[in-house]
């Protein structure tokens, strides 16, 4: 069974990236060396009348200072809970949860639209291959800096004020760019468009789902995804996001 | 101290269990949780044949709680008892199967396939808010309640606890319809049917548009349905709803719960169960109550 652990984290730093985007840096312990790229944690609210954690993907890992960033978007009263906690406070965490991508050794899209943009960059620094980071926002950049350290970006924006107007799929048609893999995490539209282009282009593809959690260690079913084949645990056509992934071969999911 | 209790013949080592379909089979959990030091393990309602349940979303948060409408997906028996019965018969605890159907042959034929494995008792849900056919459909009606549990009494092996639904007018009216069918002994309160809606998008927040709303601000009304049912009846009562620490667990013992079950808190807290399990022990030393038994329906 995979690790896990229940932490009281302690928050290192916390920074605004742009509007509505934050990142804070967690001292996790232990955690941080079992952890890996495409990988969430559970993080608890602090106000009772708030009973779910917030799933939010892992962005970056420090093995050495065992700590995690977590780089997510305000949505709710509970991530804006977070969003107004500073350096010195605490934060229960549970993790590392999912299975995290699995890493080929082939030229590489790493694909990001909005909130999905951070876990790319984890599985930037854990990829030793040539890499295509391809990044959806929005409008205003973020992360851009941490990213361009790790390979070529090419950046899309929906209101074209950087990069390619538009999606993720219109930047890889602009600059010509192929790849062997594909990584990618962002809306299910985006993804439900990218399973399509890999399957065209003969490109193996890895999608990172998100659907509203509960548990997040499998227990509730309620984060599920229709899979095309029957799922081993659940004996039907669902699988867990929170457990056999978030991470799936794009074959292996069924878009509605 | 002693804080074993007595739930229709079965002897539980404390009254704490786990609410259906929060914790799986325990698998997911046991890394947490110790599953040895829990009263028992109520599983996930396992059905005939395997379920899909309903679209996504499926669960959405409200203030002190939340919604779900999972539809009971569910592996179905086969799977379940080849791979769910073996696994929590590593655990020194009580195994409860929670039994779910459309029709009342579909809970039956659930019911004679448990008859000669290692299960403790039963427990049948029959209010279930988020299935169309059987579920609460059963639930809302005395005369269906009496029948059902008088018809799945025929063919158990174990003892029957049948789990109610808060969705009704009298809850008494409900419980002595079920021990009038011959229950063992009663599980409540299953989830209260719930809507929550995303004004900016102006949709429905879940896919099934209504939820069953389960959580800390649903323990009042949990905690009065099981003072009436315990008034209403002779059979012991399992008592559940927004249960979250030990001081809550408590409140539902003195309501007249013999046992309780954790659902919801496990989300919240991985740990929760055994910390009721500490934690009511912590009670009992401070006020010197030897018996938990001595605790069960004592609000005066």
């Amino acid at each position: 069974m995979q690790i896990k652990f229940e932490k009281t984290a302690d928050i290192i730093n916390q920074d605004k990236l742009a509007e509505g985007i934050y990142s804070m840096w967690l001292s996790v312990g232990e955690m941080a060396s079992y952890a890996k790229a495409g990988q969430f944690l559970s993080v608890y609210s602090r106000d009772g009348s708030r009973i779910l954690p917030r799933p939010i993907s892992i962005c970056e890992i420090d093995r050495e200072k065992n700590a995690i960033r977590l780089v997510y978007r305000v949505v709710g009263k509970g991530t804006a809970e977070f969003s107004a906690m500073e350096a010195g406070m605490q934060l229960k965490v549970l993790g590392p949860l999912g299975n995290g991508f699995t890493k080929r050794d082939k030229k590489a899209f790493l694909i990001g639209g909005g909130i999905g943009i951070p876990p790319m960059l984890q599985l930037a620094r854990e990829l030793d291959c040539e890499k295509q980071m391809v990044l959806g926002f929005r409008d205003e950049l973020f992360l851009m800096e941490e990213f361009e350290k790790q390979g070529a970006v090419y950046v899309a924006t929906e209101d074209g004020s950087a990069g390619t107007k538009g999606n993720v799929l219109d930047a890889i048609r602009e600059h010509g760019l192929t790849a062997d893999v594909m990584y990618a995490c962002g809306p299910a539209p985006m993804l439900k468009a990218l399973k399509a282009y890999a399957a065209e282009h003969g490109i193996e593809c890895w999608i990172s789902m998100e659907e509203r959690m509960a548990c997040g260690v499998g227990a509730c079913l309620a984060c599920v995804c229709r899979s095309s084949e029957k799922d081993d645990h659940s004996n039907v056509n669902y699988k867990r996001i929170c457990k056999e992934g978030p991470v799936f071969l794009a074959e292996e999911v069924r878009f509605e | 101290m002693n804080m074993k209790v007595d739930l229709c013949g079965v002897t539980l080592k404390n009254p704490v269990m786990t609410a259906s379909g929060t914790f799986g089979s325990g698998e997911e959990y046991s890394q947490f949780v110790d599953l040895n030091k829990l009263g028992a393990v109520v599983t996930k309602g396992v059905a005939n044949v395997p379920w899909e349940g309903n679209p996504t979303p499926r669960v959405a948060e409200v203030y002190g709680g939340m919604l779900n409408a999972i539809g009971l997906q569910n592996p179905g028996i086969d799977l379940f008892l080849k791979r769910d019965i073996p696994f929590l018969k590593q655990f020194d605890t009580k195994i409860i199967v929670n039994v779910c159907g459309h029709t009342t042959e579909e809970y039956v034929e659930v019911v004679e396939r448990l008859a000669h494995e290692p299960v403790d008792m039963l427990e049948i849900n029959i209010s279930c808010p988020n299935v169309r056919e059987g579920g609460i459909a059963f639930g809302q009606d005395p005369k269906m309640v009496e029948e059902i549990t008088r018809e799945i009494k025929k063919y158990a092996a174990q003892p029957v606890i049948m789990k109610l639904s808060p969705n009704v007018t009298d809850i008494a009216e409900m419980a002595k319809a079920a021990e009038a069918g011959g229950a063992d002994a009663l599980s409540l309160i299953n989830t209260l049917t719930g809507m929550k809606i995303d004004i900016d998008r102006r949709r429905f927040v879940l896919a099934n548009k209504t939820g069953g709303m389960s959580g800390p601000a649903v323990h009042p009304v949990a905690v009065r349905m099981v003072y009436q049912a315990a008034q209403a009846v002779q059979i012991p009562i399992i008592g559940m709803g927004g249960i979250m620490n030990a001081e809550d667990a408590i409140e539902m013992i003195l309501a007249g719960a013999t046992a309780i079950s954790v659902g919801t808190a496990n989300f919240t807290n991985p740990k929760a169960t055994e910390e009721i399990v500490d934690g009511i022990a912590a009670y009992m030393e401070k006020y010197q109550v030897n018996d938990i038994r001595e605790l069960v329906g004592a609000v005066h």
